[in-house]
């Protein structure tokens, strides 16, 4: 439904921009398409990209799941793919994307040494924009009831008790929480704040232990003050809680900032601060990942028509595109102005959070976790338990794959 | 019928039926053998990404995919006899869970395809009476109803039939999701708070409610039809004979109707076993999964792009062999109907 209408949406800035090309340096004549997340830096992206003309733009979320078997037909059913550090990984694994070197040599004049995302020496991808989930929370309540702005995890939890107790909000705090990506999120960047590690150095599991306990504990804490239908709770779903002042804090994705100061849709316009993620522990760093967003040009497609998608994609992410857009994200292209709203990335970066790792290895775990992390959340497991069953699972997927011997 | 003219109506149909149901059914039971698999190396690496403002780069190792020649990655098949059904199974998890010191049925209950299996179960013998009790009520109150209201009674009866069950799921769900208008509704009813998605058994009883009430119609339109047929000399000599209206219906009225009962009864246990699109719309997946569900979670590709084909090749196995079971007491009786018919 939201695809067709995304689909609609960019056949139409297609017929408007195509005869125009006003904004585009060259005119596009190869059929060039791409498939993207939906979010706004995409929307963004692709109406630049869509100006050089022959360019049909599918804007998805659920391109995760469309992106592995697009790339590996032949030809490649897209030319250029919107990816981040996680979703690059199954499009690596298949070896169904194209080193850009020569590219990136060719074209790539006005890009920052940053955006190149080199894999094995190679330049696999072209970054555009940085994102992470950071705290988020209403400064007026939080002065209001004199709560000093959290740091760590245990901070928040006693500003969350504070606003419930004096009965302006039942459910202070929102998470995203949903079973499968989110819930697996939210333990990732706990866990690594806990100093945890995911692997040992031959692709064993290593999630026994203090670290694992610790982040499934406070997890279990968190949700006593979020909606209790939180293993429902995706990005959408906490946004609004936020923007309808029904909740006070949360640790939310940047590129979902500008929704809180809309004022068409959000009642707590200009009142919501971006912060760094808060600590796990006192002193350490802020628990949380950086992820990039960036391009990808199929490895299944003719020469010339790389060639033509790399130009396009590269009009699509230029300085133009971000003056126009300089609000939607943390962009990491020439010209981009840092404003209120990008705050809880740079303070987060600034707060020691790692990358998330584009490896298998992650990307198996963190799909186990997503599932079974649900068990212990939902009451049925102990957390020695649920980290058990997580390292059985992951043994078994990881042999399958052939991650361990 | 001379064989030869038998043999050209059913041989198309024979054909595509060992084509379409046979030939994947043999395959999938091959796959539940098998493992395939790309094959690794083990390369040391320098990966970038950017930081905020500088670039960082660490060097590591780590594993990955061979490719050949072509670009294509290695891939490797390997039998793996039962391996895959010991993993949905786990055996030595049901011994330890009954042997001293285990936890019994709950330890059982943990391991996904038990549970998937309780659900599914409960789901099929819940829904089954209600949905077959129901669309007798209806069928039976719509044929006491004056016939000129009849056409658009039927019309307005079958109308949740009609709608696609994905759509008429995520509906019931936005009803009572958060606070929306349903949860207010009960809140106020109560006097508590309410989270119809925050524990499993509300959910479930969500599932139920919306199966019976998308099923229901079919059994009405099935048994409204057949109430057509009823002989009303019977009826009425029933009725002479001083049965009550509770008599009329045991001894007359459902004896009657005995053989639209077992069909829709198999059509529906059929359809219930096969749950999955409540899984979906009530996105259910933390507290309840059924069996189709479990095999759909094992096709669908994880973060790495890898997906558990042998797994689902095992645990749709499992699933039919489970329908095949619960539709043997049904096929019996109407085996034995048969056999006493001729």
């Amino acid at each position: 439904m939201l695809t067709r209408r995304l689909l609609a949406v960019s056949a139409a800035t297609m017929a408007f921009a195509g005869p125009a090309a006003a904004a585009c340096s060259f005119r596009n004549t190869v059929p060039i398409r791409s498939l993207s997340a939906a979010f706004e830096a995409w929307k963004a992206v692709t109406t630049a990209m869509a100006e050089c003309g022959n360019v049909s733009s599918e804007l998805d979320q659920e391109f995760r799941r469309k992106q592995p078997d697009a790339f590996a037909a032949n030809p490649a059913l897209y030319h250029i793919g919107g990816v981040s550090n996680g979703t690059i990984v199954p499009l690596l694994n298949a070896n169904t994307i194209r080193p850009l070197d020569d590219l990136v040599a060719k074209y790539g004049q006005n890009l920052n040494p940053n955006q190149l995302i080199r894999i094995q020496g190679r330049v696999m991808a072209v970054a555009m924009m940085v994102n992470a989930q950071h705290f988020m929370y209403r400064e007026d309540l939080l002065q209001e009831l004199s709560i000093a702005a959290p740091q760590t995890w245990d901070d928040v939890l006693v500003a969350a008790e504070k606003i419930r107790a004096s009965g302006k909000m039942q459910h202070p705090l929102a998470a995203t929480m949903r079973t499968g990506f989110d819930l697996s999120q939210e333990f990732v960047n706990l866990f690594l704040g806990f100093g945890g590690r995911f692997t040992n150095p031959d692709n064993t599991p290593a999630l026994r232990g203090e670290a694992g306990t610790r982040t499934l504990e406070m997890m279990r804490r968190i949700a006593g003050y979020t909606d209790p239908n939180f293993l429902t709770a995706d990005s959408t779903f906490v946004q609004r809680q936020m923007q309808q002042g029904r909740s006070a804090m949360t640790n939310l994705w940047a590129s979902r900032a500008a929704a809180m100061d809309n004022p068409a849709e959000s009642t707590v316009a200009g009142k919501v601060v971006m912060a760094a993620a808060p600590a796990a522990v006192p002193g350490g760093p802020s628990a949380t990942t950086l992820w990039w967003d960036g391009i990808v040009i199929a490895r299944n497609i003719p020469d010339a028509e790389a060639d033509a998608a790399f130009r396009v994609a590269m009009e699509g992410i230029d300085e133009e595109m971000v003056r126009a857009n300089n609000d939607v994200a943390v962009w990491l292209i020439r010209g981009y102005r840092p404003t209120r709203l990008s705050q809880g990335v740079v303070a987060s970066a600034q707060g020691r959070a790692p990358s998330y790792p584009s490896t298998p290895t992650m990307g198996l775990m963190s799909s186990i976790i997503g599932e079974r992390a649900a068990d212990f959340m939902a009451g049925r497991r102990s957390a020695a338990e649920t980290l058990a069953d997580i390292e059985t699972a992951y043994v078994s997927r990881a042999r399958e794959q052939g991650l361990i011997r | 019928m001379k064989f030869r003219t038998f043999a050209i109506f059913v041989g198309p149909s024979v054909v595509l039926m060992l084509l379409f149901i046979a030939w994947p059914l043999v395959s999938v039971l091959i796959d539940s053998f098998h493992v395939s698999r790309p094959v690794m190396e083990t390369v040391s690496v320098e990966v970038c990404t950017p930081g905020f403002l500088t670039q960082t780069c660490t060097r590591e190792e780590t594993i990955r995919p061979l490719v050949d020649a072509a670009g294509q990655p290695v891939t490797e098949r390997l039998y793996v006899g039962l391996e895959s059904y010991r993993q949905l199974l786990q055996p030595d998890v049901i011994a330890h869970a009954f042997s001293a010191g285990g936890k019994g049925l709950g330890e059982v209950l943990n391991i996904e395809f038990f549970r998937a299996l309780r659900f599914t179960i409960t789901f099929t013998l819940v829904t089954l009476p209600l949905v077959v009790g129901l669309g007798l009520v209806l069928a039976i109150a719509m044929n006491a109803v004056v016939a000129q209201l009849r056409g658009v009674l039927i019309f307005a009866t079958l109308l949740p039939f009609i709608i696609t069950p994905v759509i008429g799921a995520l509906s019931i769900r936005w009803l009572f999701v958060g606070d929306a208008v349903l949860t207010n509704f009960l809140e106020w009813l109560t006097g508590h708070p309410v989270a119809m998605f925050a524990q499993g058994w509300t959910i479930e009883i969500l599932m139920y409610t919306y199966r019976v009430w998308h099923v229901a119609p079919f059994a009405f339109i099935i048994f409204y039809a057949g109430l057509q047929t009823l002989d009303q000399d019977a009826l009425e000599s029933a009725i002479v004979d001083g049965a009550s209206r509770w008599e009329r219906l045991r001894l007359v009225i459902i004896p009657h109707l005995a053989p639209l009962i077992i069909f829709v009864s198999l059509i529906h246990l059929m359809d219930a076993y096969r749950v999955f699109d409540e899984v979906i719309g009530f996105s259910s997946q933390a507290h309840v999964i059924s069996l189709q569900y479990l095999t759909f979670n094992f096709l669908m590709p994880d973060q790495t792009g890898g997906r558990a084909v042998s797994r689902a090749a095992a645990s749709s196995m499992l699933t039919m062999i489970g329908i095949v079971i619960l539709l043997i007491p049904l096929l019996a009786r109407t085996w034995r109907d048969h056999k006493r018919g001729r």
